[in-house]
């Protein structure tokens, strides 16, 4: 770019201005990224869609995620999810609109994939990233159990975690596009 | 406002170190019939100049230089409110707030910017920090901080606001706290780095492509979908702020800055963007950032930031000396385009007057207005009311609860109602 000022500043002192600029136009795009092979890709792609895109290998039940949950979780979040001193995970379903309006995984979050994908990637808090995928599927299908939503022995892995039903699946208008 | 204040803490120091000056009422009328022509220091120098004596400042020598400069020590108290929702449990997950009372013009300090962290800011070495774009595109690309410092570059400047801004006004009762603390998170910055577009195209976008998830390398990871129009649009991959990097509270060394959208897609340090057919459904485009119905429903992907505007001058916080001259002034912005009109109602909203706009107004940017005030003493209310170029109208709080259910704080872009008393205190007021 730098080379081509004197060449512009020439063109334009003799008048041919439009040519000038579509010369300075003509510079190619940069392409300054490296390419990227997909066993790299692997390690760096932690998020999961909600048709369970990205999921890992591995599988969990309730039975399996009680004592995950006491473990890591009970601390902040209370005894079976009640929340306290952090955001209550169980109850409310049914209460989203009513005065009592109380916003749980069971009673509000749509897909269960958010629920493997924040807790991969935020929780435990002071320890982001540290449950390995069998503790995983186990801890959310114990909260799930708590709902009410997926019986204590069923198995979540990566196919039967995007199938659960949430009860608040349909409580969403997507507002895009607009109009 | 702040020459009113001066003018009267002057004429305070001069009645005590002077018996024989004049009462400050009439130094005051004294003062306001002169100004526009002379400063309030010339006003002092002719009221009383007898009073005054050579600073020490100029009889020894003052500091030397710094190589980065701080405020005033006796500025010390403008600093951010910050709010820890859970305490030691969680101590990087909450906000701090921007004192907009404590602030002139339309740029925010970048150590005043608003923050809103989720699990607190992350120590990153730029040396070692990459952004990878993959996903639906022809060529998965890792860019290094340095090859992203070579592209050509970008500069805006617009306001960040977060979509949770001004939640304490969404309360049933109106909260008595300073106008940073109720509408705080929201700043405005010149923010300059790569248009996101540039490094798309690179990788090439396949068709069946219509949304990105941009991913932050905090302990969080906080990641957001965003619609593929927008990152083709004028969506920058900034790194720097106010013409320096970028600080460590605002994503250094990279930040998606999405003008005019909630401030939780402007995702801080930004280290992946992956391009999906679908939007991700994270948690904080589920469970948080949606906004809840009066039926229950909840609206999603609401991402423009409505038409706004409050008065920062005078405001909860100012004590009013008395009748007199005051200058209004505060601040109005919309995520949907550029401020055309902001009008001023010194009795409660009966009457409506239009408000200077400080120049120049930039579309998604904080706009400072004006209007001179000869306030009677009674007692009043003071609110601002927005317009925007795009024709939308800042509503009023009883128009904007409605709207919602209950319990929704997101959004709220109601007109802000100072309650003041003949006696000149000022408080937070619905209506």
């Amino acid at each position: 770019m730098h080379s081509c000022k004197p060449k512009w500043q020439r063109l334009v002192s003799s008048g041919v201005a439009a040519l000038s600029i579509s010369g300075l136009a003509l510079a190619a795009p940069p392409q300054f990224g490296q390419p990227v092979s997909g066993q790299e890709l692997a390690a760096w792609d932690i998020s999961i869609g909600p048709s369970g895109e990205g999921l890992p290998p591995g599988s969990g039940s309730a039975v399996d995620g009680e004592a995950v949950y006491q473990a890591k979780c009970q601390s902040c979040h209370g005894e079976e999810g009640v929340g306290k001193p952090a955001d209550p995970l169980v109850g409310g379903v049914g209460s989203i609109g009513s005065e009592a309006t109380l916003k749980t995984v069971g009673s509000f979050w749509p897909y269960a994939t958010t629920l493997f994908d924040y807790t991969r990637r935020a929780m435990p808090y002071d320890q982001p990233q540290s449950l390995s995928a069998n503790e995983l599927y186990a801890v959310s299908a114990y909260i799930l159990w708590l709902n009410g939503i997926i019986d204590r022995e069923q198995k979540l892995d990566a196919a039967t975690l995007p199938q659960v039903q949430m009860p608040n699946r349909d409580g969403f208008i997507s507002a895009w596009p607009p109009g | 406002m702040t020459t009113k204040l001066v003018r009267s803490r002057l004429a305070r120091e001069i009645e005590q170190a002077t018996p024989a000056a004049p009462q400050r009422r009439t130094f005051l009328k004294h003062s306001v019939a002169l100004a526009g022509a002379v400063t309030g220091a010339g006003v002092l120098t002719r009221a009383s100049a007898a009073a005054l004596e050579v600073p020490a400042s100029m009889t020894t020598p003052g500091r030397p230089f710094s190589s980065y400069g701080q405020p005033a020590a006796t500025e010390a108290a403008v600093q951010r409110g910050i709010l820890q929702p859970y305490g030691e449990l969680a101590p990087g997950a909450g906000v701090s707030m921007t004192p907009l009372q404590d602030l002139e013009g339309v740029i925010t300090p970048s150590g005043l910017h608003f923050e809103r962290h989720h699990n607190g800011v992350p120590e990153i070495d730029p040396a070692m920090h990459e952004l990878l774009i993959h996903g639906l595109v022809a060529r998965p690309l890792r860019f290094s901080m340095a090859a992203l410092a070579r592209y050509p570059r970008a500069s805006r400047i617009c306001f960040i606001e977060c979509a949770g801004n001004s939640f304490f006004n969404a309360f049933p009762e109106p909260q008595q706290m300073s106008a940073g603390m109720i509408h705080g998170l929201v700043s405005c910055s010149e923010w300059t780095g790569v248009p996101l577009k540039l490094l798309l195209e690179e990788a090439g976008i396949d068709p069946a492509g219509k949304w990105i998830l941009a991913e932050g390398a905090d302990a969080a990871g906080m990641s957001r979908s965003v619609p593929l129009e927008k990152a083709l649009d004028d969506a920058i991959l900034a790194l720097f702020q106010n013409g320096e990097r970028l600080r460590p509270e605002q994503g250094y060394p990279l930040r998606l800055v999405l003008p005019g959208w909630e401030g939780n897609m402007n995702v801080k340090w930004l280290r992946r963007i992956k391009v999906t057919a679908e939007p991700t459904q994270t948690k904080d485009e589920t469970s948080k950032y949606t906004d809840l119905l009066p039926d229950g429903k909840a609206r999603q992907f609401t991402y423009e930031m409505g038409v706004k505007s409050l008065i920062t001058q005078p405001s909860l916080g100012t004590q009013l000396d008395g009748a007199g001259f005051y200058e209004i002034s505060g601040l109005a912005w919309s995520g949907a385009g550029s401020i055309s009109r902001v009008e001023v109602s010194t009795d409660g909203g009966a009457n409506w007057v239009e408000a200077e706009l400080q120049g120049p107004v930039m579309d998604k940017a904080l706009t400072r207005f004006r209007l001179p005030w000869d306030w009677d003493g009674q007692a009043t209310q003071l609110m601002s009311r927005a317009y925007d170029s795009e024709g939308n109208q800042q509503p009023l709080r009883a128009d904007w609860k409605p709207q919602y259910h209950g319990s929704n704080i997101y959004h709220y872009n109601a007109i802000q109602t100072w309650q003041l008393s003949a006696a000149g205190e000022i408080s937070n007021a619905f209506v």
